[in-house]
């Protein structure tokens, strides 16, 4: 049902979006990563500093299956709905789309009346997804000007190819396959849009079959996870131009264009290269029409003790940063990486996009280093910075530091103790870890984040 | 006369309702120029906007006026009324948001962005019960071949309404304004909208 004003959380430019009241409650996904039949669930974290739960889960909704492997979600709606061409904006941010990556199962969570304590209103079986899309494995979630889409890493046998679907923002029927002309793509992982220049990105990890048993070092050695960049147009649905990084460079996974629409450039991050393990960022940008693509980070790998290395990577005697998530602050001015290896996480300004400069580091867990956290100085902690979002003020930085139930087995055999943190970002750059907030999710799992009103990367803008 | 004067009235004010409304051409207009960083852009994309919504009212007016050679005016206005209280009660239940396009435009696109716009909101019928109600068979004076006249006067003067506040509402809020009192501001005209087709509708079968 529409309301009489436009919502009071959409935004017409990223600008004005800075200017928003505080989140006061981050939606967490939590994953059982172990084999005893218990269910995923949605937490809330209280992360007003004034109230007495501040870092503390408040609020929590379990899934009705066992299985799902929550992973990514977003919103049915946001600031791209004020957008000219198909302006909407009598529409509610209320409703979280969480879909399960193991099951297929998409849920409907209602984060109203009581944000704390937020309700499955819809249910959609994996049967339904593929009858209607021909995908499996939903990902990505993105509200559009036009219906929320979704990304699929694969089709329901587990093979490809991945792509995008559509979903109806408000009935959440889920409405078909989007693309019309694919091109040569086939792996699918992350997508999102400059929307000022009509262009949707894809980007690469692997089939169902691929990644669902772990990292396969065969098909990684031989170059077959992902590797490149789609780009598309948008309101035609068609695959326009492929940009090869070049099989070295393993798992294009997080893309994080510009938030001003009027800026045709954006950065993605590359897990790891085969030449010596460094991970790295990207930037692609467009020329006269065509777009382009150009490493401007790279983080190397560090030496390391083979007997402090999980099996997978004893042999390499390194451990790579694996930079698994980042995030663009919405006045694009700061870039934040996470290495899931090192444990390491990092903050580049990017005001110059082709000379990114390193202004912030901080460690916590990693593979060898285990860093502690301030509020348990003697405690190491395992897992290692991963999710990461930023509140759209670009103040706060919250991060979990599980990636993938699967692949948490083979770098941190030991099993992941799931924690949240919260960082302070300086505004002239630099970032100190906030000692109260410390969040312990027990026997589940944190992984994606979303803020309470929107964040850095659940908005998108059609005015500069 | 008086009556004349009443009717062109109607038709400019319902031109300057849907000029006003944010999701009817001005905001587009606006967006355009940010998007270039240029007033230009805003100054441009006006025309093909106005001449889009002259295209959707000027050919609703055209099939109705066809409509009335044929049929005699009680049906058409039965069919008139139980279309608009119908697209309106529509509206009201279903919010289905209009989608066509992106936001690389040119003139075409434009007008056509516009043209299905406007249809969509029923822009055109609205006009109809005015257009019918000052036609010549509500003024026995005036010749039948004036009709045609008639309709395109009213599809003038309705785009003139729309036009002069589309135009000032994106210049203003390009080079003054900005866009933050969209959030405060933005009324959800559509939902009135979809009240007054219904009460249009059921005026036109009564009066």
């Amino acid at each position: 049902m529409s309301i009489w004003r436009p919502d009071p959380t959409f935004y017409p430019s990223p600008k004005m979006a800075m200017d928003a009241p505080a989140e006061k409650l981050a939606y967490v996904a939590m994953v059982n990563g172990k084999d005893n039949g218990r269910h995923d669930a949605l937490g809330v974290v209280d992360v007003d500093v004034s109230s007495s739960g501040y870092g503390h889960i408040v609020g929590q909704v379990d899934m009705p299956n066992a299985g799902d492997e929550l992973h990514h979600f977003g919103w049915n709606a946001c600031s791209a709905c004020l957008c000219p061409h198909a302006a909407h904006p009598h529409v509610e941010r209320r409703y979280l789309v969480v879909p399960g990556i193991h099951s297929s199962r998409i849920h409907v969570i209602d984060t109203k009346p009581d944000p704390r304590k937020p309700q499955i209103v819809k249910v959609i079986e994996p049967e339904t997804l593929a009858a209607r899309t021909g995908y499996a494995s939903p990902h990505t979630v993105h509200c559009g000007p036009d219906g929320i889409l979704m990304s699929a890493l694969g089709a329901p046998g587990g093979d490809g190819p991945g792509g995008i679907f559509v979903m109806d923002h408000e009935s959440f029927d889920v409405l078909g396959k989007w693309e019309l002309d694919r091109g040569p793509q086939k792996l699918s992982y992350d997508f999102w849009w400059h929307l000022g220049f009509d262009t949707l990105l894809t980007s690469e990890w692997g089939t169902p079959n691929m990644v669902s048993k772990g990292v396969n070092p065969e098909i990684l050695l031989a170059g077959g996870y992902g590797h490149k960049l789609h780009v598309w147009d948008l309101p035609k649905r068609r695959h326009l131009q492929e940009l090869d990084l070049g099989p070295e460079q393993q798992m294009v996974l997080e893309l994080r264009p510009a938030h001003d629409p009027t800026r045709a450039y954006g950065f993605l991050g590359v897990v790891v290269s085969l030449k010596d393990l460094s991970a790295s960022i990207w930037l692609w940008h467009r020329d006269n029409g065509k777009w382009g693509i150009k490493k401007v980070i790279e983080i190397p790998a560090e030496p390391a003790d083979p007997a402090a290395l999980p099996p997978l990577l004893q042999g390499f005697k390194a451990v790579p940063p694996l930079i698994t998530d980042i995030n663009l602050s919405l006045d694009d001015r700061f870039l934040y990486v996470s290495c899931f290896g090192t444990g390491e996480f990092l903050q580049f300004d990017v005001s110059d996009p082709f000379h990114p400069r390193k202004t912030g580091s901080v460690h916590l867990g990693g593979i060898v280093r285990k860093a502690a956290h301030p509020k348990n100085p003697k405690t190491p902690l395992n897992g290692a910075p991963q999710m990461v979002e930023l509140s759209r003020d670009g103040k706060r930085i919250y991060f979990t530091n599980s990636l993938y139930t699967p692949w948490d087995a083979q770098f941190y055999p030991e099993g992941i103790r799931s924690w949240m943190v919260k960082l302070d970002a300086k505004p002239e750059g630099g970032m100190q870890i906030d000692p109260k907030f410390l969040v312990d999710f027990g026997e589940l799992r944190g992984h994606q984040v979303r803020l309470e009103g929107g964040d850095a990367s659940s908005d998108s803008y059609c005015y500069a | 006369m008086t009556e004349s004067i009443g009717a062109w009235s109607t038709l400019f004010l319902l031109g300057a309702y849907h000029g006003i409304n944010p999701g009817m051409g001005w905001l587009f207009a606006v967006a355009r120029g940010m998007q270039e960083h240029r007033a230009r852009a805003v100054a441009w994309s006006l025309p093909p906007i106005a001449l889009g919504h002259a295209l959707a009212i000027g050919v609703v007016v055209l099939i109705a006026q066809l409509a009335q050679v044929a049929l005699p005016m009680t049906y058409i206005r039965i069919g008139v009324a139980v279309t608009l209280v119908g697209l309106g009660v529509y509206k009201l239940v279903r919010s289905r948001h209009f989608r066509w396009g992106g936001m690389q435009v040119g003139f075409r696109d434009l007008t056509i962005w516009s043209f299905l716009m406007a249809s969509a909101h029923g822009a055109g019928l609205m006009v109809l019960p005015v257009v019918l109600a000052s036609g010549p068979h509500a003024h026995h004076h005036v010749a039948a071949s004036s009709s045609a006249a008639g309709g395109i006067w009213a599809t003038l003067i309705h785009t003139l309404g729309y036009f002069t506040v589309t135009a000032a509402a994106a210049l203003l809020i390009y080079q003054k304004f900005g866009l933050a009192m969209l959030r405060r501001s933005w009324f959800n005209l559509d939902l009135i909208w979809a009240i007054a087709l219904v009460v249009t509708g059921f005026v036109a079968l009564l009066v």
